[in-house]
């Protein structure tokens, strides 16, 4: 018997039962519409998070001061003033994994413009740290390697900023004052948004580092940074770069192995790592709750289909007494089973599908649907068929035709 | 003119438990082409068992059957099915057609496990319902046919992939009489035209239509008769 009369005869026995069989096909529909949606908004989820933590800027390294004991008391990290404007440039020369250092200061003061003014994050930073943050400027200039050099007066705000003093007007060519001190506004960056912690990293300031060392924070010694700011050549060398910058520091601050170090190194790419991972859990997590789903959908089928064995016993018997060999029926009733599961499989893509673009649209959370989550949720209905469908055919292949012809 | 069927020595044992029932105890005749036979007995004579060998639905537990020369004995179940497909045709008693399925398409069946393609099959059926006097009713669906109608759609589905033999289990058995006379002269002119008929009824006046007469009791033939057909 050729496979296009078994489609036909297995539509034919689907569409004798409509309601039954578009209530057999639920099961399957709510399972798979489950786990197109569930990925799609897991999926999302992940992309948000990584695209927060990329606005950071990727493959960075952070240096900062260690802590020391006086007197039994240690001080947490950052405790002392450890770091210099030269160990950041000793990074970015003699460590071949890296490809940009820049030293940073932090401090927060009031700033002032005509008769606006507002508190914000003020960072001191050589040009290189916006390479490492892959930040640009959209309006004016940003900071030069001269600026830094004459330690000029000048600075490049963040959006928060800008429209907070300025309002809608351009600020570019403005002067405004930084803890009483006079200093130009230069440009102003591209808009980041919040930080995975929540900031606002747009409500920040930058002036040369230089400039900050020497006008707006106060230190034991010349040239001390917060911290400094480093780039990877790549996401591959991240772990290199990290031990060349140890070793690096370790011979410059004479540290021995007695003696604890008085930096430490972080590392961004961990925490992309560790928010990766966790996006990837919920969306396992919600996709195994949808897989459940479809496997009781497919036993609501193998439960129908053994019904339907039984209701058309007769019609079996009759099929064998006039030539159907148990293959064909074996055939007949798998490919029942496997029709309904794949109409069922492919009306949940629509709604799963549907579903998703009305999530994204309503909530504005971004949805991202693969090609690669339909067809697995389209040949996983299938082989849901298959398996829930070959108990029930092969009941009904096994049947004796004496016996079925005899059922009433 | 040559046997199309031919018993020899067939019994049939069926074991539940440790019980053993002998069905068949030793039945031997054979049936040559063109005859018209009707098998008779009470129930539990053992001529239902006969019947099912005769279909190859059940094999004989000793004995030899030859259908149309080939040996079905020590044939597997999907040679057995192809048997059934090809060298017999099955007239059961009611409810034999399947339901929602237009009478042409229930005539098809049996071209459709034989592989014929969608033209011949329909050109097939057609002549088939036309030679039960069913033309113009081929698109009605079992439920719009009367009994004897129905019965006369199971007739054309037997006789649709030529058969060696026909085999009629009770074919009168829920039909009013005047529809029982309607069915049993198409029968009659069926084997007029040639075509072998072999019939389980336990009707004598059924019985009566066919040339030969056999007559089961406890799993064994008690007489075999030949009589004039009736008409």
């Amino acid at each position: 018997m050729d496979f296009l009369q078994t489609v036909k005869i297995a539509l034919r026995a689907l569409r004798t039962n409509k309601m039954r069989s578009f209530l057999t096909m639920l099961g399957i529909i709510i399972g798979i519409a489950a786990v197109i949606a569930m990925m799609a908004v897991g999926s999302g989820a992940s992309y948000v998070i990584s695209q927060q933590i990329a606005s950071i800027g990727s493959n960075i390294i952070l240096v900062i001061p260690g802590s020391t004991t006086s007197g039994g008391l240690r001080t947490g990290s950052g405790g002392v003033q450890t770091l210099t404007s030269d160990d950041a440039r000793a990074i970015m020369t003699d460590c071949p994994s890296v490809a940009y250092a820049s030293g940073t200061v932090r401090t927060s003061g009031q700033i002032v413009s005509g008769n606006m003014n507002w508190s914000s994050v003020i960072m001191g930073g050589t040009p290189e740290m916006f390479e490492i943050r892959e930040w640009p400027v959209v309006n004016g200039r940003s900071i030069s390697q001269e600026d830094e050099n004459s330690a000029s007066k000048v600075c490049l705000l963040g959006q928060t900023v800008a429209e907070n003093l300025f309002g809608s007007a351009d600020p570019v060519g403005s002067i405004i004052r930084i803890k009483k001190i006079p200093f130009t506004v230069i440009g102003v960056l591209e808009r980041k948004g919040q930080s995975p912690q929540g900031q606002d990293q747009d409500d920040t300031l930058f002036v040369p580092l230089r400039t900050a060392q020497r006008n707006l924070v106060r230190s034991q010694r010349s040239g001390i940074v917060g911290a400094i700011l480093v780039k990877a050549k790549s996401e591959e060398v991240i772990d290199k770069a990290e031990s060349e910058i140890q070793s690096l520091l370790n011979q410059r601050h004479r540290i021995t192995n007695s003696k604890e170090p008085d930096f430490t190194t972080r590392n961004l790419s961990e925490i992309l790592a560790v928010a990766e991972k966790s996006a990837k859990a919920m969306s396992l997590l919600l996709g195994s709750v949808a897989s459940i789903s479809l496997i009781v959908g497919g036993i609501g089928i193998m439960n129908i289909m053994l019904v339907s064995v039984t209701e058309r016993t007769r019609e079996i018997g009759i099929r064998m007494a006039i030539g159907a060999k148990k293959n064909d029926i074996l055939l007949q009733f798998m490919t029942e089973a496997v029709l309904l599961t794949m109409l069922g499989g492919l009306i949940g893509i629509a709604l799963g599908t549907g579903g998703a673009t009305i999530v994204s649209r309503l909530l504005g959370w971004p949805t991202m649907i693969s090609i690669q989550s339909i067809t697995v949720a389209f040949v996983f209905s299938a082989a849901v068929g298959i398996f829930f469908g070959f108990y029930p055919a092969r009941k009904a292949a096994g049947l004796n035709p004496i016996d079925a012809l005899r059922y009433e | 003119m040559s046997d199309v069927i031919s018993l020899a020595d067939i019994r049939r044992v069926f074991t539940m438990g440790d019980q053993q029932f002998e069905a068949l105890k030793g039945v031997s005749y054979s049936v040559a082409a063109g005859e018209f036979v009707a098998i008779m007995g009470a129930s539990g004579s053992g001529k239902s068992t006969c019947m099912n060998i005769l279909g190859c639905l059940d094999r004989p537990t000793s004995g030899q059957y030859l259908l149309d020369g080939l040996d079905v004995g020590v044939m597997n179940s999907n040679q057995l099915a192809d048997i059934r497909n090809r060298k017999l045709g099955f007239v059961l008693q009611g409810f034999n057609l399947l339901a929602r399925t237009a009478a042409v398409e229930n005539v098809e069946l049996p071209l459709v496990y034989a592989g014929f393609n969608s033209r011949e099959r329909r050109q097939k059926a057609l002549m088939a319902i036309e030679q039960v006097g069913l033309a113009g009713k081929e698109n009605n669906h079992p439920s719009q046919l009367s009994g004897g109608q129905q019965q006369r759609v199971a007739i054309a589905r037997a006789l649709v992939n030529s058969p060696a033999v026909i085999l009629a289990d009770e074919p009168t058995g829920n039909l009013d009489s005047t529809t029982t006379g309607e069915i049993m002269s198409l029968f009659t002119t069926l084997n007029r035209q040639g075509i072998t008929i072999i019939m389980v009824t336990h009707e004598h006046d059924v019985a009566a239509y066919a040339g030969r007469q056999i007559t089961f009791k406890d799993g064994k033939i008690i007489s075999d008769s030949q009589t004039g057909q009736l008409v």
